[in-house]
């Protein structure tokens, strides 16, 4: 459906590089599209530099000392690879971080409340809460409780239903699946699903390739910050290395990755 | 019985203006990891403001307190845009210093602009009392706690209720994801340091008020409310409130009370008593009554 030549893709990365700090070079110079309407799925091991090129398209590299050092990053047509967060949010890209990062303390409906920042009109706010609450009752269940309080897979989906109150073009979702039970991972994905039917553009990092490209239109492999293989997402879950590296990965070895990811997380917020 | 309701209407109000100054040090620490040490200073150059306000200038009371609360947010702004962002991401240690210049420096103008004499305040409070049964209760307690018991309502509702406020309280949480939100957390930390210095300016007010005169040794009441923070957790208004009314409650009753029961304490054992509640609340509670989190970013 995607790849309609004319149409100006909703979001292009072109040759992007990042570094952190004093000059550790993350990404250098990869190249990316995501087709007005489509959901593209960003595939790579752990440290390639996924989470990376996210932040180099949401603004959010600052915080994090790193810098876009090379490349440009074109939201509809518009560069914002150096422009402040807030004002990429107010042009209608929102983001699911990596590890929820929900607003642990605040309620959910908080949280939903502060997805919804950058509105103005309380009617449409209002609209699009209905919709999150219809998309999922569990939240609509629990909307005084503190968020903290929910499990992991409600976090996950009160981490997409916030970011869906900012009423999106295009979603970002960095690993929505990682350390969630299989049914979770299933109901995410349809939801995932749910989102783009409705016309909202999908960029989608994920460690679960199967599931991944099974709604992807179109897939990309990042290898040390560059770009090393793409396709449509037939061809790329049809591709040898691929079912070798990803989907031949066992639950023992994904284990110890996210472990690991947890303890690189806890030195950089300490 | 009547001396007992005496010495805790007294101490509620001294309590009330711990937490006023509490606050202001708590919003600051919430929104930046900052313990700014000017807070002090604030409530100093609050009161003498007021005092200008409307003494100098003629204003009436009330008006001229809030104007004084308008230039002390407008104080909080400057002090942050000038000083306080420009060190994003020394080290803690290096910003507490600087804060502590901040002091200095307002330790110094004070005097030369006001002199070191106790000037009056001129509030309607004075010295008078009010008798209600037996117990008599002075005048500037009972305004003292009646205007902090609104402006912390206030506050607080301001947080729960509205959209800046929880986008502040967001920012406190998680500054990175509250940035993926589309906040603004310049914003945020802007409002914070104007709270900061709003509240300072109050609390300097009421403590200047009630005969007690503006002088620069106000200063040295603002810190005295470092225990009441300590004691709330230093990451918890909520705290910073409860903390601050204990610890004036402690005060007054043991100012009241320990001359005549434990006379062996000695002279002015008052003054100690705030820091032996704190001491002995974090020997059971390390992180305070109610503080949660034992590190943030800083
Ligand atoms: N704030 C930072 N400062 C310095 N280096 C960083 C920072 N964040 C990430 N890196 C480094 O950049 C590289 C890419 O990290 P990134 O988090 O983008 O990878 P990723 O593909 O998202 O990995 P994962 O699947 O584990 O989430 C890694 O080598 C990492 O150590
Ligand atoms: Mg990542």
């Amino acid at each position: 459906m995607g790849g309609a030549g004319g149409r100006e893709p909703i979001l292009a990365v072109n040759n992007l590089e990042v570094a952190y700090g004093a000059g550790i070079v993350v990404l250098r110079g990869a190249s990316l599209r995501v087709e007005t309407g489509t959901i593209v799925a960003l595939l790579g091991a752990n440290g390639a530099g996924k989470t990376t090129l996210l932040r180099g398209v949401s603004g959010l590299l600052p915080t994090h000392r790193g810098e876009v050092v090379g490349g440009t990053v074109m939201l509809a047509g518009e560069r914002i690879e150096r422009m402040a967060a807030p004002n990429i949010v107010r042009r209608g890209l929102a983001q699911v971080m990596e590890g929820r990062r929900i607003f642990a303390e605040l309620t959910v409906d908080e949280n939903l409340r502060a997805g919804a920042y950058t509105r103005r009109d309380r009617g449409e706010v209002h609209r699009t809460y209905e919709l999150v609450m219809s998309m999922f009752p569990v939240l609509e269940r629990r909307r005084q409780q503190q968020a903290g309080y929910l499990s992991g897979g409600e976090q996950q989906m009160l981490a997409i239903g916030r970011a869906l109150m900012a009423s999106p073009r295009l979603l970002l979702l960095d690993e929505p699946s990682l350390g969630l039970a299989p049914l979770i991972v299933q109901q995410i994905r349809d939801i995932i699903v749910q989102i783009n039917s409705t016309g909202t553009s999908v960029l989608l990092v994920e460690q679960n390739a199967t599931m991944a490209l099974s709604i992807a239109h179109h897939g990309y492999v990042m290898q040390n910050g560059r770009i090393m293989k793409e396709g449509p997402a037939e061809e790329l879950l049809a591709d040898e290395e691929i079912r070798e590296f990803y989907l031949g990965v066992g639950e023992a070895g994904r284990r110890s990755f996210r472990d690991l990811k947890v303890r690189r997380r806890h030195r950089w917020s300490a | 019985m009547t001396k007992f309701l005496e010495l805790c209407v007294q101490g509620i109000a001294t309590g009330a203006q711990y937490a006023l100054v509490a606050l202001g040090f708590v919003i600051i620490y919430r929104a930046t990891g900052v313990i700014n040490f000017a807070q002090a200073g604030f409530v100093v150059l609050g009161a003498y403001l007021a005092y200008d306000f409307h003494i100098t200038l003629g204003v009436p009371f009330y008006p001229a307190l809030a104007l004084a609360m308008l230039a002390g947010a407008l104080i909080g702004v400057i002090v942050e845009a000038t000083v306080l962002r420009r060190l994003v991401g020394q080290p803690p240690f290096v910003v507490i210093m600087i804060t502590i210049g901040v002091l200095t420096i307002i330790e110094q103008i004070v005097p030369t602009i006001w002199g070191a004499n106790p000037l009056p305040l001129g509030d309607p409070w004075g010295v008078k009392s009010k008798k209600v049964g037996d117990i008599v209760l002075r005048v500037s307690d009972l305004w003292t706690i009646g205007i902090v018991f609104g402006v912390v309502v206030l506050f607080f509702l301001f947080f729960r209720y509205t959209k800046f406020g929880v986008a502040m309280r967001a920012t406190a949480v998680d500054l990175e994801a509250a940035l993926a939100q589309g906040i603004s957390v310049r914003g945020v930390v802007a409002v914070s340091w104007a709270i900061a210095g709003m509240v300072a300016a109050l609390a300097g007010v009421t403590l200047a008020g009630g005969g007690a005169g503006v002088r620069p040794d106000i200063e040295l009441v603002a810190f005295a409310a470092f225990p009441a923070i300590i004691l709330g957790g230093l990451d918890s208004p909520g705290g910073a409130v409860v903390g601050g009314l204990i610890i004036g409650l402690a005060q007054s009753l043991t100012a009241g009370y320990q001359p005549e029961y434990a006379s062996w304490l000695g002279q002015g054992f008052n003054l100690v008593m705030p820091y032996f509640v704190m001491i002995i609340v974090l020997m059971v509670r390390p992180y305070g009554l109610f503080g949660q989190r034992q590190v943030r970013r800083a």
